[in-house]
This record gives C-alpha cells, structure tokens and sequence, in this order.
C-alpha cells in the first residue's frame, strides 16, 4: 500500500531523498549521488522492480538546475507508479549516475537521454548516441535548440557527392504545424499555427 | 498507315508486325513494374493493403514486390524519410538496376510532411530522383494504384532505346 507510512518510512531510511508536489503518483527528489543506493532500495525491498520511464527535462538556460533526470518506476505488488527526480550535475556539461546497473532497461533510456539532452550519465557501459546519427553535433531536446534544426552535412559523404544534399532547417512556414485537437476532422488538421509570416515573407511588424 | 501508328493492322500485315523498338519495350516495361517496397512508416500499411485481396496491385502487373533492389525497378518511398534513413535510401536506390522509376507515396516522401523538423528530410527527392508523387497522409490504396498508372503511362512515352542506362546526370532532378 502507499499511503503516509510508506512514504515516511522512505524519507526516515534515505536523507537524500525528499517529497516533492504531485497530483497523481507518489513523486520523490533524490540527491544524484544516492540515485543508485535507493533505487537498489525501491527494487529489492519495496517491490518496485520494473522501469517505466527514464528521461531528462531542461528547465532552460536561466534555470538554477538547468537539466533534470526524471525515473518513472512500477510495482506489480502495489498496482502503482512512482516517480523519482533528481538533478544533473553541471549545467554546462550535464553529468548524472548510470542506473544501468539497477535496471539494464535503463540502457536505451539514458543513451535516449544522452542523445537528445547532452546528459552524461557517468558508469554507462555504451554511452553513444540511439537516435541522431553518431557525428551529429547538437542536443535536439534542449531548449536553446531550434525545431527546425541546424545546417549541417550529411553524415554519408558519398551520398552528398552524388546528391549535394545537406541536413537543411525546416521551413517552418509559420510553423510548429500543430492540431487544434478538436472539431471536425477537416478543420482540425496540423496546420500552422502563425500564418501571417513564412521563411520567404517576414511577419509583419 | 501512318509511321506512328504502331497498332497491328492484320489486313495490311498479315502475319508480320511492325512497330518501334519503344513501343515494344515500354509496352512490356509498362506492365511489369517490379516494384521496391521502402516501407518507413504508416504509408507502408497502405502500400500493402493496395498489394492485397480487395486493391489488388496484380491488376496492372505489378504485384512483384522485391526486398532486393537487385531485382526490382521502381522503388516506392512509403514514409517519413529521415536524415539518419536517407543515406540508406540512397544506397539502395543506387544498387537498383537501370531503367528504374521512384515513387514518393504521402506527404512525408513528398515533401516531409507534417515532420518540419531537425531530423526529417524534407522531401525524397533531394536525394532521389521522383518519378510521381501521391498526396496523402497517408495515400489511400487507390491513390497509389492512380499514381502507379500515371507512372505506366510516364514509361509509354519515355524513349527506352536511349533510356538503356539513364546517365546520373539526367537521372537527378535538381
């Protein structure tokens, strides 16, 4: 069960960790040190021993914690979630404890989070990119980081050879296109959500 | 008769047929397009629902779907084409045979589709050059038959003696 006792018990046994504010699962902070220590903990003696989620948050460039390392758990036993938080080290070069250790399902996680937010989760047996390609230079999930993306080349270069193509940015022609989400189907598709500029007319001032 | 006509008269030809070489050629190029499933993303389930049962793509003679770009001749780009996925595309598109045809099925091949962003390539045609484009998110299975048929009737008028080996250079459309 997890009501107050469950969760005081946890906070007595673990200094680092603390309660944060959540509407629906039980959502604790963890210092970065002890990330590993009480996830062992929540694995082996409260039966949360299946890894949902790990994922990273940036809080943007003027945030005191610029990147956080969010851990979603499950228990069978208990029919419930639990979330954990814990900020990276560093906002420069973000840098956080490997869990691979705990959850070997963790080790698509972090390179996920590695690939897209720059989190070097230290301990990590194959820390490289999942989803950019391996010599892509940027981190696409931080908030400094367009959405339509930046020039660079091709990473095959026979390819550019023949084709003369490059990784171009999008033209966001009044963009992001998103769904008003509701509606008729007609009128409800992605479109752009400011028509009144493109990449070849600026918005009027 | 007139030169053009390349219809069998029999009461002029008797048993003898005379036609072009062309027309001979993109006549039986015309129907039996071999073509190359590049199933990305949710258009490939309308690529293979145009092969099954109730579309039937056998119709016009094109039912002949390779996973070997060695054996096929028209390579059907059915998704989002990604920056990381486009050099494969290329690759493959280059281990096909001459003469060989590309279609660029739904809105992602043809232009990136609703993915404006860092990793989708806008469009497969900055890399491969596109014979017809079906609009479409995705394309209905009739949308592609349609475009298929526009790509036969695309093959009918090409000059295949010439067209043996089309040079890189003319292959490429930008």
């Amino acid at each position: 069960m997890i009501d107050q006792d469950f969760t005081d018990s946890l906070l007595e046994k673990f200094s680092s960790v603390s309660l944060r504010h959540h509407d629906d699962c039980l959502t604790l902070d963890c210092e970065p040190n002890a990330i590993v220590e009480f996830l062992s903990h929540l694995r082996d003696e409260e039966t949360f021993d299946l890894l949902v989620d790990l994922t990273g948050i940036d809080h943007g460039q003027k945030a005191e914690v610029r990147y956080t390392v969010v851990i979603h758990l499950y228990s069978r036993i208990h029919r419930n979630y639990l979330r954990v938080h814990s900020p990276a080290v560093n906002n420069e070069s973000p840098e956080f404890p490997s869990v691979e250790s705990v959850f070997p399902a963790a080790n698509w996680h972090e390179r996920e989070a590695f690939d897209m937010f720059g989190i070097t989760f230290s301990g990590h047996p194959n820390l490289k990119r999942i989803l950019m390609w391996d010599e892509y230079p940027y981190f696409p999930l931080r908030k400094d980081f367009p959405l339509a993306g930046i020039d660079v080349p091709l990473p095959a270069e026979d390819v550019v050879e023949v084709t003369d193509a490059s990784v171009e940015p999008a033209p966001m022609m009044g963009g992001p296109f998103v769904s008003s989400g509701d509606g008729m189907m007609s009128d409800s598709e992605p479109r752009a959500k400011d028509e009144s500029w493109t990449e070849q007319a600026e918005k009027p001032v | 008769m007139s030169l053009n006509e390349v219809a069998y008269n029999g009461k002029v030809e008797g048993d003898v047929i005379v036609t072009k070489a062309d027309a001979v050629i993109n006549w039986i190029r015309k129907h039996s397009v071999w073509p190359m499933p590049m199933g990305l993303a949710c258009c490939a389930i309308e690529l293979m629902a145009a092969a099954a049962s109730r579309y039937d793509i056998s119709r016009f003679g094109m039912e002949v779907m390779r996973f070997s770009p060695r054996q096929s001749d028209c390579m059907i780009v059915a998704g989002t084409v990604t920056y990381k996925m486009a050099e494969v595309v290329r690759r493959i598109y280059d281990q096909m045979g001459d003469p060989k045809w590309v279609v660029a099925m739904g809105a992602c091949a043809s232009t990136g589709g609703m993915y404006r962003s860092y990793a989708v390539m806008q469009g497969v045609d900055t890399i491969v050059p596109v014979d017809v484009y079906v609009s479409g998110c995705p394309p209905r299975p009739e949308a592609l038959l349609d475009a298929m048929i526009k790509l036969q009737d695309k093959i009918s008028d090409e000059s295949s003696v010439s067209n043996l080996k089309r040079s890189p250079e003319t292959a490429m459309v930008n």
